[in-house]
């Protein structure tokens, strides 16, 4: 019986564990074997290079500038969007007139095609009759920027889209939370006399440790996967200066076809995520408090 | 007093945020109405017209383009509600050696998408010989970590009195998950339905990677081939295609509003 049993739950696991393996498992290890070997150009076949491709990497400054854009990228789309999430949820969570329509308005850009918005935003940057340039020039008389298209704003201005998307989705999260906080542990925070900023602190923000985590480690991921905004709008430019690793993955592999240095950099992006995995076990051990 | 002023104050930024969030849609449908000589200039009573959408429709292949992101979202969606409900059920209610293990490696895949993983992904699609079609986009997703986890946590808090019940009654563990599991986690079902469908419905990369025909693109690739090379900067026309894009998932979330949130919550918690 109970051999009969385990049989069958191989059976019911089977279809989905092969898919798994077949497109999860296997490419994560084929990406490191491949990494190892040349690109096959023609007749020529793959020959293993050892380190070669790595080392090629590290002599590559646009690589390095990947790099570091994609440390600001996710360094500056993390913080601002898990805080303004947080205060958007907030404000609808409590007695603000027109509840509903804020709801709706923060979290309409979730359900918006990333590629769709691109188009929207590109029109907002467009210099001198762009949106954002009427703005600023009949607010504060500023002449016409090239946002996207000058190598000192065009990355801020993708993290700004970045923030713009995700943010009312992790809104959605701090709401759940939000609800399921008792009343009562704000009713005693009342009764002690505790100030709204003190029972925040105190209270709000300790209870929501847990959908912080799971918040910050979605942020993490985006924060190297959510590229497609700027495969659009900038392709990686002007002069790489919005190139991110993923970008990079994607110009390498599929428009220079140098397959074994797209490998070898799509390495560098496990790590990446390897290391947030980490991050996330670290942190779940030790400082968030859970019910 | 100083708390009247403050609450003033907190519902004015409440506010310019829901606005500056709402804009670029806005925009978008200020532009898609007009004519185009009033895509950038603001006037109350600019004249209304639809030409814009019919231009757009004619200008590329988007009904073949929606009946590719349908197929695509389709397929995948009933691909990953059964795969994702046996795997699920198993690791809700069996034991055996090795599967918590084996759950952890289901689980990997939360960290590493398929999304990082284009180029090896491309080279096991040629070597199947299933470059440039639908399948091939959705194959990678059909098995989810995400859905089977979603699952084996609703599938456990179901009582085992129900099931006992059901197998004193005759029925077999087929059966068992049909008639007393999947209904019951029906809620689950509509949440991860909802979060799957518009993650494929807006996909872009490996979409854009492995399709190269009008036979085979969704949406969001054939909005990015047709935004980018036929049409230059004409904001009006542009407008109108990428609201036509966006349309169905849009009217969709207005409608069932509730329904939307309260789902990506419950597939967020837990």
């Amino acid at each position: 019986m109970r051999g009969r049993t385990t049989i069958h739950a191989w059976l019911m696991l089977s279809p989905a564990l092969l898919l798994l393996v077949a497109f999860t498992h296997y490419p994560a290890i084929a990406t490191i074997w491949h990494s190892l070997f040349s690109t096959p150009r023609g007749s020529r076949p793959a020959r293993f290079v050892g380190a070669e491709n790595y080392l090629a990497l590290a002599e590559d400054p646009i690589f390095w500038q990947a790099l570091v854009n994609n440390l600001v990228y996710a360094l500056a789309t993390i913080p601002l969007s898990i805080g303004l999430a947080l205060m958007m949820a907030i404000w609808v969570n409590g007695k603000i007139h027109g509840r509903t329509a804020l709801r709706i308005a923060f979290f309409t850009p979730t359900v918006l095609p990333m590629i769709a918005v691109a188009n929207l935003w590109l029109f907002f940057y467009t210099p001198d009759y762009g949106l954002l340039d009427q703005v600023l020039r009949a607010l504060f008389g500023w002449g016409p920027t090239n946002w996207i298209g000058t190598t000192e704003t065009a990355l801020g201005a993708m993290i700004v889209v970045a923030v713009w998307k995700e943010a009312g989705f992790f809104m959605i999260f701090y709401l759940a939370a939000l609800q399921a906080i008792p009343p009562n542990l704000y009713e005693a925070a009342a009764i002690e006399g505790a100030s709204r900023a003190r029972i925040f602190w105190r209270v709000t923000l300790p209870l929501l440790g847990p959908t912080t985590l799971f918040v910050l480690v979605n942020a993490v991921i985006n924060g190297f996967r959510l590229v497609d905004h700027i495969i659009v709008m900038t392709k990686g430019g002007p002069d790489n200066a919005t190139a991110l690793l993923l970008t990079y993955v994607y110009e390498l592999g599929f428009r220079f076809w140098d397959t074994a240095t797209a490998s070898a950099l799509t390495v560098v992006l496990l790590v990446m995520l390897a290391l947030t995995a980490a991050m996330q076990f670290a942190l779940g051990e030790k400082r968030v408090h859970y019910r | 007093m100083s708390g009247r002023i403050g609450s003033i104050v907190e519902h004015a930024a409440a506010w310019l945020l829901g606005l500056v969030w709402v804009a670029p849609l806005l925009y978008a449908v200020w532009a898609a109405i007009h004519p185009q000589g009033y895509s950038t200039r603001f006037e109350l009573f600019a004249p209304l017209t639809l030409e814009n959408f019919a231009a757009a429709w004619d200008a590329a292949p988007f009904a073949r383009y929606f009946l590719n992101t349908f197929i695509l979202v389709t397929m995948v969606l009933v691909a990953q509600f059964v795969l994702c409900t046996l795997a699920a059920f198993v690791f809700a209610r069996s034991e055996f050696r090795g599967s918590g293990l084996l759950f952890g490696l289901v689980l990997l895949q939360l960290m590493i998408m398929p999304d990082v993983l284009l180029v090896e992904n491309y080279r096991s699609m040629r070597a199947l010989g299933l470059v440039d079609t639908i399948l091939a986009i959705g194959l990678p997703y059909m098995a989810s970590a995400f859905g089977i986890f979603l699952l084996r946590q609703t599938f456990k808090q179901i009582p085992r009195e129900l099931e006992e019940a059901a197998r004193v009654e005759g029925c077999g563990t087929m059966a068992i998950l049909l008639r007393v599991y999947v209904p019951l986690a029906k809620p689950t079902y509509l949440a991860y339905g909802l979060t799957s469908v518009s993650y494929h419905w807006n996909n872009f990369l490996w979409p854009l990677v492995i399709t190269n025909t009008v036979e085979t693109r969704p949406l969001t690739v054939g909005l990015s081939v047709f935004a980018s090379t036929d049409q230059g900067i004409d904001w009006a026309i542009i407008s109108a295609a990428t609201l036509m894009t966006s349309a169905p998932l849009l009217l969709g979330f207005l409608m069932f509003q509730r329904q939307f949130v309260q789902s990506f919550m419950r597939a967020g918690i837990r």
